[in-house]
């Protein structure tokens, strides 16, 4: 095929070329072939594959968040629910130079350090199309200046999006609580597809509590994304399920007038329906307003609240242990007569202070400096006057073991199981719980310090309410409840097991010195029985801060404010038919009689104000002639 | 053959020929390239987002192709044979100044800056290896001699070699090939050819280790398993078979393609625009690309078989079959029978400088169209 020739031979070289050429020709075609039978394979035998994976490069289905819940107080008032607020972000994908486009919106708004400190933390969590917020709750002024500059701030968007908000502020905040951010310990133990497009969380109170009913069910949307995940558009939708509506016992006017009762003060309210257990009024005293906490909260804000002497963040109502002092006297006197300890006849001689046998320290009577009661003080006129030597007396022969078990039926010594988060069970103590806690034996010194209410003795204003609302209802176990009703549907009670068994006799003895408490003219809270459109029953409390030493007197001039006794109040009303119970503690108020029963007071003529006309049937309607605006607490001071 | 070949020579003098000689212009090639060019415009508008500065810019490449073709054109043959050591050479100059001056992305230097735009030598050498081999083997012994096949081989591997320096092995191997095959339409040795192949397959060990960067190397790899790197190397690929795999037989149609459409595809205006219009018009799209080159490349034959002289001969012969080539690569590498190399599918791939060399080729493919019969100057 091959020659070696020393002429060109113009045909020989078109042969030669011809040939080659065809050659190439033929391996073109097979080439062609090739190719043709690779896109045919690819095309039309594995369409279906290929056309499956372009579909799941696509198609994604993004979640679709619901709206929270929206807490109503009892009649209907909104508590919380979400508004549209109007946030900056940035889109880092098109903002260029981010600390350049931040100093231009710092030079139109303001802008705090925090806020740019957290949106770089924010900003490591997103993906680089996905708006990273800046600053929440822009006003009209700060969008109108940002709309005005939105050609030099390429990247920043204002977007409205629906944040929690707490119209109430600071009202609710220990009760009802507040949503926050989701923060890494939360997001460990949330359900991740339930959570999926919501960032914020029930942090505490019934936010915390009904977190799953709040919350709702989160919906999707079929999407069409591309390559960087940026959203197309979309392709299907299932609408969320909005979280249930809640609606709480509580009632916001009752709570405004208890939480203004404390006029700034520290301290704690618990109101109770006596009907249903509903928590009418739950306060805390000094609050803060919830919605701080709702888009995050500066580091100097939250410091400033941590660190604040009154400590505005600890819930008192719920968390606060304060011994019960003598507001305990009328359930032990209760448990006194029905373990037959004593009897409603059984006197006993005051001298203003109590001895025991064997020890020579003695117990000094409250108004020892008076010289005591004195001779043939009962029980009722024990409750009546405070007398804390009868009690000393019926404490040791009771024992400590009736009284422990006892008490546990009134909500004493354990949780009352309230729908909060975070209740603190106080203590009742008994011999087990002394070796237990103390690795210590039971001294009837110990004893006789409980049977006042002191001691080792320690109560939350909750179980107090509780208590008080139990023995107001003659040993109903009344179940402390907040939310009334789930999207209308009535929230089921928690059962209760046992019911004491005391004898209508008893109850009737200890109702009617409870109400002498307030209507007898010796009674320690008779300051407030003036202009009373009802009867009400209750009982004060001292309850020490400090020890004192048995011979010394307590001095308040000695001692700085702050250690000063803090002061109790418990009560129902009317006496005749309790609806409502109250348990009232103000730290460092001194004095029961003095500081906390007006607070009494002033919340119980709000409650009957404001249901009168709807039990105008009843003997309240009769009475409320002569209703005029509570005297507060000044004028119960000037009575002393 | 003999035969066929005395009856084409009675018939192409033929008066027809004299007409068209006053234009120069080959209309069945010129209504195929108009085609070409619609068809590539049509998919680019697609494949580039609906963005109308790449089709702005491609149009005008392609304008200003059709001009330099025409113009290419009315030269006779002999000037470019003349002529042609004086573009190869330009040519090297060109691909030195690249070493030195270029200008790129992504750690390769394959431009030059020139102002208003950007120029890629490169492309250029695609016509300028097999103008310079044609030139060179027209005048020597048919079938080459030993001397003359290394000097060729040279010629070739000259170029070749600064290409893959810039580095870009894609284009290089394919002027190579541009080189080769006019070397072998010349009537390259049996024995040279296997020679050729030998070598090849002996250079390989040498070219992985010594020659291939990392990122070439992990291109090979990626081809004999796309899956084992999704997100990596091997994404491209996966994502140019999806494309065009999902595009069935019909397609998803024009602007409809989800793959190019919603950037999962890279590169689709291109190297990988294929799979856009794979996707898109589906196969039904692939055959009627396909039937389009084929009868560019038969056209292209046809004058080959017809030229008048030996240089139009290897000249055209070799641009014919270097356009099927760059189609078989391209085509091969997106749909996965291939690496990964820098090739752009011809007159549709976006990319001035390949556009503006291709029509360089028909250019001259046209003048040896219409070569006028003269007598053979004989060594």
């Amino acid at each position: 095929m091959i020659h070696k020739q020393a002429f060109s031979d113009p045909a020989r070289e078109r042969r030669i070329f011809a040939r080659r050429l065809i050659f190439s020709m033929f391996a073109m075609l097979l080439m062609g072939l090739l190719i043709i039978s690779r896109y045919f394979d690819l095309q039309i035998n594995q369409f279906q594959d290929f056309a499956t994976d372009s579909d799941n490069n696509r198609v994604h289905v993004r979640p679709a968040p619901p709206t929270r819940g929206i807490i109503y107080d009892r009649n209907g008032e909104i508590i919380a629910d979400n508004r549209p607020t109007s946030n900056l972000a940035i889109i880092r994908e098109r903002a260029g130079d981010l600390d350049q486009l931040i100093t231009k919106i710092s030079s139109l708004i303001t802008l705090s350090d925090d806020d740019i400190k957290r949106f770089y933390t924010r900003l490591k969590r997103q993906k680089p199309f996905e708006p990273t917020p800046l600053k929440f709750n822009l006003t009209e002024k700060e969008q109108a200046i940002l709309a005005v500059n939105q050609h030099i701030l390429e990247g920043s968007k204002i977007s409205a999006t629906l944040t929690r908000f707490y119209p109430k502020r600071d009202l609710f905040t220990h009760v009802v609580g507040y949503v926050g951010r989701i923060n890494e310990r939360e997001s460990n133990t949330i359900d991740d597809i339930a959570y999926s497009g919501t960032d914020s969380i029930g942090k505490t109170g019934i936010e915390k509590f009904y977190e799953d009913s709040l919350l709702g069910q989160v919906g999707s949307d079929q999407v069409e994304t591309n390559a960087r995940g940026r959203v197309m558009r979309v392709l299907d939708k299932v609408s969320p399920t909005p979280g249930s509506d809640l609606q709480l016992h509580l009632d916001s006017q009752l709570q405004q007038v208890a939480y203004e009762a404390f006029s700034g003060g520290r301290g704690a309210l618990v109101a109770i329906e006596i009907e249903t257990g509903g928590v009418l009024a739950m306060v805390s005293a000094p609050s803060y307003d919830a919605n701080s906490f709702v888009s995050g909260i500066s580091q100097k804000d939250y410091d400033a609240l941590l660190n604040s002497p009154d400590k505005p963040m600890f819930n008192r109502s719920l968390r606060g242990q304060y011994p019960p002092g003598s507001t305990i006297k009328p359930l032990f006197g209760l448990i006194g007569l029905q373990s037959r300890s004593i009897t409603t006849s059984t006197t006993i001689e005051d001298p203003g202070y109590f001895l025991m046998e064997g020890i020579e320290r003695p117990w000094r009577d409250h108004n020892s400096e008076r010289g005591g009661h004195g001779k043939g003080v009962d029980l009722a006129m024990a409750i009546v006057e405070s007398c804390d030597v009868f009690f000393y007396t019926m404490g040791v022969k009771i024992g400590i073991d009736t009284l422990a078990t006892s008490s546990q039926v009134f909500g004493l010594g354990k949780k009352t199981d309230i729908d909060l988060p975070g209740e603190r069970p106080g203590i009742m103590p008994s011999r087990i719980w002394k070796k237990q806690a103390r690795g210590a034996s039971w001294f009837i010194g110990d004893t006789i310090n409980v049977s006042i209410g002191q001691g080792f003795m320690l109560t939350t204003p909750l179980q107090l309410a509780v208590m008080t609302a139990r023995i107001a209802s003659r040993g109903n176990l009344i179940q402390p409840q907040i939310v009334k009703a789930i999207d209308g549907v009535k929230n089921p009670a928690l059962k209760v097991a046992e019911r004491p068994n005391i004898s209508d006799e008893y109850w009737d003895y200890i109702h009617d010195s409870m109400r002498d408490v307030v209507h007898s003219t010796k009674g320690t809270a008779r300051g407030i029985n003036k202009h009373l459109t009802y009867t009400m029953a209750g009982k004060t409390g001292t309850a020490q801060v400090i020890s004192i030493n048995a011979n010394e007197e307590y001095d308040r001039s000695k001692i700085s404010e702050r250690q000063w006794d803090h002061a109790l109040f418990v009560a129902f009303a009317p006496v005749e038919n309790p609806k409502i119970a109250i348990a009232i503690i103000v730290e460092n108020g001194e004095h029961g009689s003095s500081v906390a029963a007006p607070i009494a007071k002033t919340v119980i003529d709000a409650y009957f104000k404001s249901t009168a006309p709807k039990n105008n049937n009843q003997t309240l309607a009769s009475t409320k002639v002569s209703y005029s605006k509570s005297s507060g607490g000044d004028d119960a001071d000037a009575k002393q | 053959m003999r035969n066929n070949d005395f009856v084409r020579r009675i018939k192409s003098p033929g008066g027809d020929r004299k007409k068209s000689g006053s234009t120069h212009i080959d209309f069945p090639l010129l209504i195929l390239l108009l085609a070409l060019c619609v068809f590539g415009l049509l998919v680019l508008y697609s494949a580039g987002g609906q963005d109308l500065s790449y089709i702005k810019r491609q149009a005008t490449f392609m304008v200003v192709g059709f001009c330099l073709m025409f113009v290419v054109a009315q030269f006779e043959v002999r000037y470019w044979e003349k002529w042609a050591f004086v573009f190869y050479s330009l040519g090297l100059l060109l691909l030195f100044a690249v070493l030195l001056f270029g200008v790129g992305a992504k750690g390769a230097q394959r431009w030059l800056d020139i102002g208003f735009t950007r120029l890629q030598p490169a492309e250029f050498m695609k016509v300028g290896v097999p103008l310079m081999l044609a030139a060179y083997l027209s005048n020597r012994f048919i079938p080459p001699t030993l001397k003359h096949t290394s000097w060729a081989m040279a010629m070739i591997l000259l170029p070749a070699v600064l290409i893959v320096r810039q580095p870009d092995l894609g284009t290089a191997l394919l002027v190579f090939f541009s080189g080769f095959l006019t070397l072998f339409l010349a009537g390259l040795g049996l024995r040279y050819l296997i020679l050729t192949f030998l070598t090849s397959i002996a250079a390989v060990p040498i070219m992985w280790n010594f020659v291939l960067l990392d990122y070439q190397k992990q291109r090979i790899l990626t081809l004999l398993s796309p899956e084992q790197d999704k997100l990596g190397s091997g994404w491209n690929i996966v994502q140019s078979k999806t494309a065009i795999g999902s595009g069935g037989l019909n397609g998803k149609g024009w602007t409809e393609g989800t793959q190019s459409q919603l950037n999962f595809l890279p590169e689709s205006h291109t190297d990988f625009i294929i799979a856009v219009l794979g996707e898109e018009f589906g196969l039904i799209g692939i055959l009627t690309l396909l039937t389009l080159y084929a009868l560019v490349i038969a056209r292209c034959s046809f004058i080959a078989l017809n030229a008048q002289s030996q240089f139009g001969r290897l000249l055209a012969g070799s641009l014919g079959l270097i356009f099927f080539i760059y189609v078989f690569v391209n085509m091969g590498m997106v749909s996965g029978i291939l690496p990964v190399v820098g090739a752009p599918l011809p007159m549709i791939s976006y990319g001035g400088t390949a556009i503006l060399t291709l029509f360089i080729g028909f250019g001259l493919l046209m003048a040896i169209s219409t070569e006028p019969n003269r007598m053979r100057k004989v060594l």
